[in-house]
């Protein structure tokens, strides 16, 4: 049984906004959102700077369904969290319980305008007609009714963010993990992305 | 002897009382989702131009997942790198 997750690589993000961009597109999201955010720590310092891509996390016991008052939250069977927009109110609880930041609100109205709540879908709608308008219209594009992982790991370019079926995708990072070695041996192009040739084997413990 | 076999059951109870184990997470309950209901993802036709990935047949969950999982793999460029 598949459960959709997100996991990024945080040696391998270059803080591109790749993901951004391509969530934005894909989706067309809404001014004053941003279903996915780029975040970075110790900026600039040489070895030390880490960056992240971060969106909903698809919690298996999102706090957001707990605290909605209208309870406009369901979870999809392959373990999406996902909400319906006609009976969202606005109120923001689910942006103070969300540990991630991950809803948002648009606010290009007059006066502060707190709309309906928006979020990652994981490229997979929400309570419409699969692939219909309404259901691009509303929320964006459902990439999984059409046999589609989301945009934004399909589209990074380093595959630091992968997304998919949790167990497959930490198969992968897991075969990343040991190919790449640890300790300081861990950092420089070839030990990140390989030696770029076809049967090739990464360098023996050493930098690249 | 009745009373010694008793004692000792209760004491065997008590005794593996102590294996017993806690549940250590919180059990999600549903919730009242009150809003329209949705389909699945794997209840739509495929699309006829598939790019990546194997096809599903309508209302197949499995043949959808392993579709999605060999589309995932597709993000493992070690595949392609190290095993050509």
């Amino acid at each position: 049984m598949a459960r959709m997750k997100f996991l990024c690589d945080a040696e391998r993000c270059i803080e591109c906004n790749g993901c951004v961009t391509a969530c934005k597109q894909e989706n067309e999201v809404p001014w004053g959102v941003n279903r996915r955010r780029v975040v970075t720590i110790n900026d600039g310092v040489a070895g030390a700077e880490k960056s992240i891509s971060v969106a909903c996390m698809h919690c298996s016991d999102a706090p957001c369904m707990a605290v909605c008052p209208v309870d406009c939250f369901y979870k999809t069977e392959d373990g999406v969290v996902l909400h319906d927009k006609d009976l969202c109110i606005g109120c923001g609880y689910c942006f103070y319980a969300c540990p991630f930041g991950a809803p948002q609100f648009p606010q290009a109205g007059a006066f502060g305008l707190r709309g309906k709540m928006d979020k990652c879908t994981f490229c997979a709608g929400g309570p419409e007609a699969d692939r219909s308008e309404a259901e691009r219209v509303k929320y964006g594009r459902n990439r999984l009714a059409e046999g589609k992982l989301p945009a934004c790991a399909e589209m990074c370019s380093t595959k630091a963010l992968l997304g998919g079926d949790g167990d497959v995708i930490a198969d992968i990072y897991r075969e990343r993990v040991l190919r790449r070695g640890k300790g300081s041996e861990v950092w420089g192009w070839g030990t990140a992305y390989g030696p770029g040739k076809s049967g090739a084997q990464p360098p023996a413990g050493g930098k690249s | 002897m009745r009373r010694v076999t008793l004692g000792a059951a209760v004491f065997a109870a008590l005794f593996l009382a102590g294996c017993g184990e806690e549940q250590q997470v919180t059990v999600y309950k549903q919730g009242k989702y009150q809003g329209k209901p949705d389909t699945q993802s794997w209840s739509n036709d495929p699309p006829a131009n598939q790019l990546r990935g194997s096809t599903w047949a309508k209302g197949d969950r499995g043949s959808w997942e392993s579709a999605i999982n060999q589309r995932t793999m597709g993000q493992n460029e070690d595949i392609r790198i190290y095993k050509q």
